[in-house]
Formats: C-alpha cells, sequence, structure tokens
C-alpha cells in the first residue's frame, strides 16, 4: 500500500503520512479535513495501531470519500495549463523560431504534460505519476475527437445557414441558374428529390432481402450458412465506387438499362446490404432462445417462431438496423455519380434520364470556383446532414431498448391482452359443456384458431 | 392455466420413458420458409460474388492490352494505350497510411476513455456521438477538408516539412521556407491533408471495434488488478489491452479496408497527378477510388474498361485487408467467455 494506491479508494495511510512529512499541503489538499477523532473509526483496517480492532465505538461513521478526484489533482491540472500557455507564450515571442496556433499548440502541449508530470510527481512516486500522464493523454484525445465532431459538423451548417432558409432553395432545381447567378435563383429540389427517390429503391430491394438474410442466417446452421456470414462482413467495407462499377457493368452495360436513378439506388442498395444484415444479424441474435424454445414447445413450426417471436421480439432493433444502414446510404455519393450522371434539371422518372441526389450535388457544386454555387453546395450539405440526424435519431429512440424490451404502452396493452386470456381461460372452464371448452383443452386446434396469444407478442 | 396442465395426458400412458419421435416433423410451410431464406442467402451470396467477376469481364479488355505493366505504368492515358495503375496504388496506400496514424492513436485514446474513464452518462452520450460521425457522409468531411482545412491549416505540414524535412518523405521541394511569400499552395491538395481526413472518417469505425472487446474485459480481472495494487493504468496496461488486442488490430485494419476505398473525400481533396509522389506534405497526390471517380464522365468505352480495371485492383486490395480483419475480429469473439 505504501507504493501504490487504488485510484478510486483512497487508505488512510497516505494521507496521515503525509500528514507528517508535508503538514503544509494537508488543509487544503486532502480532503479528509475532519479531526483525527474520526479516524480511528475509519481506518479499522489500515491503520497502525492493532488496537483499533477493539469493539468500534458507536459513533456515526463519517462517509469515506472514494472519489477519484481530488483538489490536488485539480490544482495540479489548471498548474500546469496555465504555466504552459505561460511559458509558451515567452518562448513563442522571444526564442523560438515558430509560428501561428499550429506551433503554439505543438509547444505548448508536451509543455502541458511535462509540467503536470512535475507537479504531481511533487507528491506522488513515479508509478501514480504515469498513470495521471496516461489519463490527461487519453482526455486530450477523446476531447480532440468530440472537437473535431463538432467542428466538422458545424461547419457545413454555419456557412450554408444563409441558403437553406431561401424558399427557392428548396423549391427550384438549377435549370434556370447559372453559376454567375445570386442565391436567389435556383435550389436543390432535383437533388433532394433524386435522394429519396434513389433511397426508396434501395430500401425496397434492402430491407425484405437483407432481413430474410439475417433471418438465414440465424434460423440455419450449416457450412453455407458461415459462408454467407463470412462473404456479407467482408463485404460490410466494400469500396462505394466498386459498388457503382459492380452496377455500371452488370445493369446498365449487360442488361441495357440506361443511367438513371433506378441504378444508383440498386448501387447504393449494394453498399447497405451488408452493412443492414450485419446489424441485423446482432440483433437477432440477442433474442432470447428461451423465447423460441418456449414457440416450438407449444408446437408452432420454424415459420411460425420466426414470424411470431423472433422478429417481434427484435423489432426495435431491427428498425435500428434498417435506420442507420438508411443513414449510411443516403450519403453515399460515388454510387450515384457512376450509375446516375449529373444533371442540373429535375428528373421525377428514376427510370429514364439521369438522376442526381444531395451529395452528389454537394460534390459538384463545391468543384465549382464561384463562391454562390459553393454556398448552395454547403446548402446541400446541410440538409444532407439533417436528413442523416433525423434518421440517427430516430434510431436512437426506437434502438434504445433491448430484444424483448417493452416500452410503456406495449406493456400495458400486453398486460390487457393477458388479463382477457385469462378470463377467456376461467370462463371456459366454468362451463365444461361448452363446445369452445373442448376446443380449448386441445392444444393444436385451439393453438391454430386462435391467433389471440400470438398478436399480444406482436402488438 | 394451471387448469389446463392438470388434463390427463393422451400421450403420456404409452411408455413414457422411451425416446420420443419430435412430433411436428419439419414440413410443408416450414420446408417453404426454409427454402425463401435460403434463396435470400444465395442471392445475397451471388450479389457479392458476382462484383468482382463483373469487374474482371469488363477490365480483360483492358488487362490484356496493358498485361504486366497495368501495374507498372505510372501515367492514365488510356486511350492512347499507356496506362497503369502504379502512381494511384502508391497514392492510395500513402493516403491510407497517413489515416492509419491519424486514426489509430485518437480511436485507442477514444475507445480507452469511453470504456474506462468516463463516467456513465458521458458513455452512451460519446457512443452515441462516435456512431453519428460514422454515419456523416463523406462528401461532408470532404468539404472540410477541401474549403476549410488544407488552407487555413498550412502552419501544419510547413512546421513538419521544416523541423523534420530531413526525413525524406517529409520534405517539400518545392517549397522555400525562407521565402515569407513564397506561395501556401504547395502544402495543400496532398496526401497528407487527404490522409487526416480520411483518417478523420474511420477513427469512429476502428473505435468502436476496440471499445467493444475493450468493455468485454472481465470484470474479475480488472477488479483483481485493482485489489494487487494497480493503479488505472496499470490496470489498463495489464488487464484491457492484452483482452482487447485482436479487437485493436481487427479494428485498425477493417479501418484501412474502409481508408483504401475512401472515393469523394480524397478526390475533394487532392489535386491528381501521375507520378509516384513520395512527398506526402507537397501539392499532389492520387488514389485509385479518385481516379475512377474524376476519370468516369469523360472516359471513352476503353477508358471504362481501364477503370474497371483499376477498381479490379482495388476491390481485391480491400477484400484481403477486410477478410483479414473479419478472421482477427473473430478470433477476438471466440475469447470472450474467459471470464470464469
Amino acid at each position: 500500500m505504501s507504493t501504490t494506491e487504488h485510484p478510486t479508494v483512497h487508505s488512510q495511510q497516505p494521507a496521515q503520512s503525509q500528514q507528517v512529512t508535508l503538514p503544509l499541503t494537508v488543509p487544503g489538499g486532502r480532503h479528509h479535513a475532519e479531526p483525527d477523532a474520526t479516524q480511528p473509526v475509519t481506518t479499522v483496517h489500515t491503520g497502525p495501531t492493532p488496537a483499533a480492532a477493539a469493539p468500534r465505538p458507536l459513533k456515526p461513521e463519517v462517509r469515506r470519500d472514494t472519489r477519484s478526484i481530488r483538489r490536488t489533482d485539480v490544482v495540479a491540472m489548471i498548474g500546469a495549463l496555465v504555466a504552459s500557455v505561460a511559458l509558451t507564450g515567452v518562448l513563442f515571442d522571444q526564442i523560438a523560431p515558430f509560428s501561428g496556433v499550429v506551433g503554439f499548440i505543438a509547444i505548448a502541449y508536451p509543455l502541458f504534460l511535462a509540467l503536470y508530470a512535475l507537479l504531481v510527481s511533487l507528491e506522488e512516486d513515479a508509478l501514480i505519476v504515469r498513470d495521471k500522464l496516461v489519463s490527461a493523454v487519453v482526455h486530450s484525445a477523446a476531447l480532440l475527437v468530440f472537437a473535431a465532431l463538432v467542428w466538422i459538423i458545424a461547419y457545413p451548417v454555419i456557412k450554408g445557414w444563409r441558403v437553406i432558409w431561401l424558399s427557392n432553395f428548396w423549391t427550384q432545381d438549377m435549370a434556370d441558374a447559372g453559376t454567375l447567378d445570386p442565391l436567389e435563383l435556383g435550389g436543390i429540389l432535383h437533388a433532394a428529390v433524386g435522394t429519396l427517390e434513389q433511397i426508396s429503391i434501395a430500401l425496397i430491394i434492402t430491407v425484405p432481402l437483407g432481413l430474410t438474410t439475417a433471418v438465414f442466417l440465424n434460423e440455419t446452421r450449416g457450412a453455407f450458412t458461415r459462408l454467407v456470414r463470412t462473404i456479407v462482413e467482408a463485404m460490410t467495407a466494400l469500396p462505394s465506387i466498386v459498388a457503382g462499377l459492380f452496377i455500371y457493368a452488370s445493369l446498365i452495360l449487360l442488361l441495357g438499362f440506361e443511367r438513371s436513378g433506378f441504378a444508383a439506388g440498386c448501387a447504393i442498395s449494394i453498399m447497405m446490404l451488408p452493412i443492414m444484415i450485419r446489424a441485423a444479424d446482432v440483433v437477432l441474435r440477442l433474442v432470447p432462445s428461451s423465447l423460441k424454445e418456449a414457440s416450438l414447445a407449444l408446437g408452432s413450426g420454424q415459420l411460425r417462431t420466426a414470424w411470431h417471436v423472433v422478429l417481434p421480439t427484435a423489432r426495435s432493433g431491427l428498425t435500428t438496423s434498417v435506420l442507420l444502414a438508411t443513414a449510411r446510404g443516403v450519403g453515399e455519393t460515388s454510387p450515384v455519380l457512376i450509375a446516375a450522371g449529373f444533371t442540373p434539371y429535375l428528373n421525377l422518372n428514376p427510370f429514364v434520364d439521369p438522376q442526381v441526389s444531395l451529395p452528389l450535388a454537394t460534390f459538384q457544386m463545391v468543384s465549382s470556383s464561384e463562391e454562390t454555387m459553393r454556398i448552395r453546395a454547403f446548402g446541400a450539405a446541410t440538409v444532407l446532414l439533417l436528413l442523416v440526424f433525423v434518421l440517427f435519431g430516430l434510431a436512437r429512440i426506437i434502438g434504445g431498448r433491448g430484444a424483448g424490451q417493452l416500452s410503456a404502452g406495449q406493456s400495458r396493452r400486453r398486460d390487457r391482452q393477458s388479463v382477457r386470456d385469462r378470463e377467456r381461460y376461467i370462463a371456459a372452464k366454468r362451463a365444461p359443456a361448452n363446445p369452445l371448452t373442448d376446443e380449448l383443452l386441445n392444444p393444436r386446434p385451439a393453438f391454430r384458431s386462435t391467433p389471440k396469444p400470438q398478436q399480444g407478442v406482436s402488438s | 392455466m394451471t387448469q389446463l396442465i392438470d388434463v390427463p395426458d393422451p400421450v403420456g400412458h404409452a411408455t413414457p420413458d422411451a425416446p420420443r419421435r419430435r412430433v411436428s416433423l419439419p414440413g410443408g410451410i416450414d420446408r417453404v420458409f426454409r427454402g425463401v431464406l435460403r434463396g435470400a442467402g444465395f442471392t445475397v451470396l451471388g450479389l457479392m460474388a458476382t462484383v468482382g467477376v463483373f469487374l474482371l469481364i469488363r477490365g480483360l479488355d483492358a488487362f490484356s492490352v496493358a498485361g504486366f505493366s497495368f501495374f507498372t505504368t505510372q501515367t492514365w492515358q488510356p486511350d492512347s494505350r499507356n496506362f497503369g495503375i502504379a502512381a494511384v496504388l502508391v497514392g492510395t496506400l500513402l493516403i491510407a497510411s497517413v489515416a492509419l496514424v491519424v486514426a489509430f492513436p485518437l480511436a485507442l485514446g477514444m475507445a480507452l476513455f469511453i470504456s474506462e474513464y468516463a463516467p456513465r452518462w458521458l458513455k452512451r452520450f460519446l457512443t452515441s456521438a462516435i456512431d453519428l460521425m460514422a454515419a456523416v457522409p463523406s462528401v461532408v468531411y470532404g468539404l472540410f477538408g477541401s474549403t476549410l482545412l488544407q488552407w487555413r491549416g498550412t502552419d501544419i505540414p510547413r512546421w513538419l516539412s521544416i523541423q523534420f524535412g530531413w526525413i525524406p518523405f517529409l520534405s517539400v521541394p518545392q517549397a522555400d521556407p525562407d521565402n515569407p511569400l513564397s506561395p501556401e499552395t504547395v502544402y495543400a491538395t496532398s496526401t497528407f491533408w487527404a490522409g487526416l481526413v480520411v483518417g478523420f472518417m474511420i477513427m469512429p469505425f476502428i473505435c468502436s471495434v476496440m471499445r467493444e472487446s475493450f468493455t468485454q474485459a472481465p470484470q474479475g480481472e480488472r477488479e483483481g488488478a485493482y485489489a494487487l495494487g494497480s493503479t488505472r493504468w496499470g490496470m489498463i496496461r495489464s488487464v484491457v489491452l492484452p483482452f482487447g488486442r485482436s479487437g485493436m488490430i481487427g479494428g485498425t485494419m477493417l479501418g484501412l479496408g474502409r481508408a483504401l476505398g475512401e472515393t469523394i473525400a480524397v478526390a475533394l481533396i487532392i489535386s491528381p497527378i501521375f507520378v509516384i509522389q513520395p512527398h506526402i506534405l507537397g501539392a499532389g497526390a492520387n488514389s485509385v477510388s479518385a481516379l475512377i471517380a474524376q476519370q468516369w464522365g469523360a472516359a471513352s468505352p476503353f477508358g471504362l474498361g481501364a477503370l474497371m480495371a483499376a477498381g479490379l485492383a482495388l476491390f481485391m486490395l480491400t477484400l484481403v485487408v477486410n477478410f483479414a480483419a473479419s478472421a482477427v475480429i473473430a478470433r477476438s469473439r471466440s475469447g470472450q467467455g474467459s471470464d470464469a
């Protein structure tokens, strides 16, 4: 205990020894500013006096502070931060030949780590210094990542904020607007329509196929299932441009379709399939096998079990997998670029002529050298981000519960159903001459002819 | 319900302990159901397996014209039959390596923070945030990198090239650090910026695999480490990291596969060149997917075939990486029951 210290529970012994060696740091430093009278109570195990093992005095025990952050830590952290900034300021102006924000951070951060280590080492041993250093590095990495995320998302929104409030941005395509026209002319209607149509086509293909395949992976066993699972897992990171090339080579060159929104939807569905299958596979695996076994034991077959037990139990997770795959599919640019081509016109028919989507429109517009076009690109990106946010938020809200956990409304409905079932059974028992009873007492026809309990599961 | 069970068993009066046949054999509708399931499996397998076949068929023309020089030629002029993927392939690998150098430490730090340091509410919030980061479209990353980062952040490559210019690939030959008026464009549109942005794109994927494997580290061993007097870092080093090692490797390779295939962000940031560019901080870079995206609109039928061939090469590369990654991750999953 003298060399290492548990990070969450601070024993009393180091505090006492510190009280002896470093009396100046005690009053503000350690969290135990209590008088010594309470100490035998809390240091029964670690205290140096064996007399403490005697029957405890019946004083109210003082709650031990088990927080892992103490005031000294905070003070050392802030001190190191201020010192490093100040030192870097001096270095920057007077000594070092650096310039710019990056140079400042590049010097200040190592300085901060060094100063922090120095401050901690005044009180603690090397082991703890290393622990604190790693903790500081991990925290700063997390902070950096979070800041980058906020920045990346906020940047297009800030740049495109002005244009998304113009009504023409939502109601016009780019047919009349040239690169030099002001923002009050032209919009992204064509791209928004294209995105919605293409993602709908992709969903029509992927949802039945993807969910059925996920059920297939869970309901059957064998070498073939393993093969499909391996292939699907490897395809999760299929480059999106390769999916576009594949659709171009098969659908357009071989089968004679033209470059259109439909081809783009197919390419997007090639992208989305592995993502959806994998997510749904994980969710279906979480369905308790006791539920499946109960259903099978009641005499229902595999289809009934899958349709009435497995799928309803995993419904929220399956919805989440569909929504997350949709969020990924909506943002794909390169399959649309390959399979649908670019057009500035509104094209409502997804089966003929090129059709543009929001990410592709963004890609094309930002490549322009005109500032207004670039602002339109940011507006389109903002709309795209908004769409992704909505899908993602829905997925979080729906998928927040695990398999088989019910929302309040669902469990209320199920309770009512259960009460009704009970009353029905009791009524059947009371009237033995009733022909209904024979049906109820004979399990197989009863199960086939009364879908009520199954509705209870699925609603 | 209990009354129902009290009913005399119609089956049990014969020989109750003998092994019985299953009452309902899978038949009828269930057989159809299995057929449908298997059909879906076949369809998905067929779709995924024919991706390579179709690319090969379309790219065969280009392969037969170029021969082995397809892998050694740097220029891309398919209409004069002089083309190859040497430059773009090297560019792809360089961008992916920069991306990994950026993404790995950040993903490791974030995954450790989420699984070991963050309080519970922050854990859930950050997990959602990382998932959201994975769902942000690549064109948004591209916008960020191409219009903001590489023009505002010129300090980073300049500082790196001045301080570490003695490392060959970090030097920028076109730049003149002593000339204060030297154009800053020599530091933009480079491999470095493309790799940096791609690194931020793949970071969430690596991070979530790492986090999964870290959180699976057995609680008993963690507490054992603490009980032996370990600090938190000591616990992480001796329990969490060894336990999550294959998750770390697998997640990184998954991120590598994604970085190799990233198209739009790279295409937005770089200015394409067709020589092998070893100076990652200097202007000009290229990658296979960016080549396809940029040449697609203006390509002749033979040029399309050549692009298909390039796509096939990229596909093979990512496939190898992804298979290896899934194998490594699958091995890590099998070890999750080690908590006795």
